[in-house]
């Protein structure tokens, strides 16, 4: 028998961008629907890093030095950096949900594009990384951070904060389709979090630290966002973290983009 | 010879160590239905991976509608409906929500998805219960949504894998009066089951698969005649006897002779009619084996999976005698 009809072979190019950003939009709102309906997950996951900000400013706040001695100012950077980041880690837990599920399956054999599941898991995490950065903010309003950079440094660091959590989410929706269970993929997804986010300038000055630790503390990309994004906001001319951390994020979307696609075609 | 609409030629696949399948070849005409039946870990739902581009083979060849598996993946997924061993639908998602989502990534307009959704909604009685979370739904109003979303691309060729496992026997029926209907509509369908009963009452024909192997296939009815025209039960007063009773009933046997030591049961496929009860009864009176009962009936599909695999159709640790009402035992959804 002759195949007489392949929707897709058919189309140019053009008209599978666009069937592909429709994929997307699809699974994006089906992944805020989730949201909205298991408020409690939202809930919780901003009062984690509310913790963290009461904590650090005023338990462990009082005997760290920083230089210029306003530790508000110089956590808060941290925090909405280690936040960005915790919660792409919910991109991991979300995507191995879907595939004990089944529905990966499902999506997996409908006429859709192969990275919509991704990218519209990624797209709606960002959504919610957005929302939780905001109430970081309104936080650190409250214990007395202040903005000090201009208006266009304040926002080019803002940006730099959700964009390098939005990488690694990419990094998690990796790792979520490779160990496809939701525990080990919590798990999974802290691990390399930890060691980043407080082996780096978020808390304390990396000089501090052993000689041996600070030269992975200066070099690795959380340190770099973290100093080029506290540069920013404290208004002080940024240095060469500002190009460091830019690529640092690109590079990560450069490699893990295609990794997870491909974990994703191959499950 | 009718058209074939999927055609499977010598496929294997392997997983690490285990051969999933180990040269499974077989063909679907248009507008039937082929029941591929066998137990927990035969290789059903590998192949049906392979079918619905989920999987690639390791060699062979398979292709639905023209379209081959492997190079032609794109287009299969646009022609097929699949629904899954487990109800794959979304439960924070409302019923309509999960159906009019699937209708956008078959690339339906706005419109054609919701009008198809209500469609569908109201095909699988669902109407009143649309708008809830499926969270709420009971486990049969779940398969009948994932039934339903492997309805909304209007595909030409249907998969179902296992679609009543882990269902209780009330839920089961009421599921396979959908199916049915699906099957009065001429859609063509491949249907994984456990369950004989479910491959004799919805499949036009049967292909028995075990360890990853097509070890028989043909219609119901054809599968029973090869295992005779009828089969003789003999229950023996005392299990010890059980042996010495086969050997003697052997003799009038005409396919395999199967035996139940906890049942004390000797099951022989024979010709049938009241002759082979009464040379049957002479046998073992004269050879001093005392019978709590002997009869002769029709062979079930349950017969003809014994006697070609030599397990029972569940997964070969237990042999029950009418399978067809115990179906919920390996249910694990």
């Amino acid at each position: 028998m002759v195949a007489p009809k392949s929707q897709h072979s058919s189309l140019n190019f053009g008209q599978r961008i666009s069937l592909g950003v429709s994929d997307i939009v699809g699974i994006t709102y089906r992944n805020l629907i989730h949201m909205v309906r298991t408020p409690q997950l939202l809930v919780f996951s901003g009062i984690q890093p509310i913790m963290f900000v009461l904590l650090f400013r005023y338990v462990f706040g009082g005997a760290i030095a920083t230089p210029g001695g306003n530790y508000v100012d110089y956590l808060l950077p941290g925090i909405f950096i280690q936040t960005s980041l915790f919660g792409g880690a919910s991109t991991a837990v979300g995507l191995s949900e879907d595939l004990k599920g089944g529905i990966i399956d499902r999506f997996r054999a409908l006429p859709m594009s192969r990275s919509a599941v991704l990218a519209g898991r990624t797209i709606a995490d960002l959504a919610r990384n957005i929302l939780v950065v905001v109430l970081m903010l309104l936080v650190g309003f409250l214990v007395g951070f202040r903005f000090h950079g201009s208006a266009a440094q304040n926002i080019v660091g803002m940006v730099l904060v959700v964009a390098f959590g939005y990488a690694f989410s990419w990094v998690f929706a990796a790792v979520g389709l490779m160990v496809k269970d939701p525990e080990t993929a919590q798990i999974a997804g802290f691990l390399p979090i930890f060691p980043l986010v407080f082996a780096s300038s978020a808390f304390v000055p990396v000089k501090t630290m052993p000689i041996w630790l600070q030269d992975f503390a200066n070099v690795q990309p959380v340190s770099v966002t973290i100093d080029a994004v506290r540069d920013l906001v404290t208004g002080v001319p940024v240095g060469s973290w500002l190009w460091q951390s830019g690529l640092w994020t690109l590079g990560i979307l450069v490699v893990f983009i295609p990794l997870a696609v491909y974990r994703y075609r191959h499950i | 010879m009718a058209e074939a609409v999927i055609e499977v030629d010598g496929i294997e696949k392997s997983y690490k160590t285990n051969r999933a399948l180990a040269g499974v070849s077989l063909r679907v005409e248009r507008a039937t239905v082929l029941g591929l039946l066998g137990p927990n870990g035969a290789g059903k739902t590998t192949l049906v991976r392979i079918l619905s581009t989920l999987l690639k083979p390791d060699a062979g060849r398979a292709t639905v509608a023209g379209y081959d598996v492997v190079e032609d993946a794109e287009a299969i997924r646009s022609i097929i409906g699949l629904a899954g061993q487990y109800a794959a639908v979304d439960e924070l998602l409302t019923g309509r929500e999960n159906l009019e989502l699937v209708g956008r990534l078959y690339h339906l307009s706005r419109i054609e998805r919701r009008n198809r959704a209500e469609e569908v909604l109201e095909r699988f009685s669902l109407t009143n219960a649309g708008d809830r979370p499926v969270k709420t739904y009971s486990g049969g109003m779940r398969r009948r949504l994932d039934l339903g979303a492997s309805l909304v691309g209007r595909p030409e060729v249907l998969i179902l894998d296992e679609p009543t496992t882990g269902l209780d026997p009330r839920t089961r029926i009421e599921l396979w009066q959908y199916i049915e209907a699906l099957v009065r509509d001429g859609t063509t369908l491949l249907l994984t089951t456990q369950y004989l009963e479910e491959a004799d009452r919805l499949a036009h024909r049967i292909a028995v698969i075990d360890g990853g192997k097509v070890i028989a296939e043909g219609t119901g009815d054809e599968l029973k005649t090869q295992l005779g025209g009828a089969v003789l039960e003999v229950v023996v007063a005392d299990s010890r006897k059980l042996k010495e009773a086969a050997r003697w009933l052997e003799r009038l046997g005409e396919g395999r002779i199967r035996l139940d030591e906890t049942r004390r049961l000797v099951t022989v496929g024979t010709e049938g009619g009241a002759r082979v009860v009464v040379e049957a009864g002479q046998l073992l009176v004269e050879a001093g084996i005392e019978i709590d009962d002997i009869g002769v009936r029709r062979p079930s599909l349950d017969d003809v999976f014994l006697s070609l695999t030599g397990h029972a159709a569940g997964d070969g640790s237990e042999t029950e005698e009418n399978p067809k009402q115990g179906g919920t035992r390996h249910g694990r959804a």
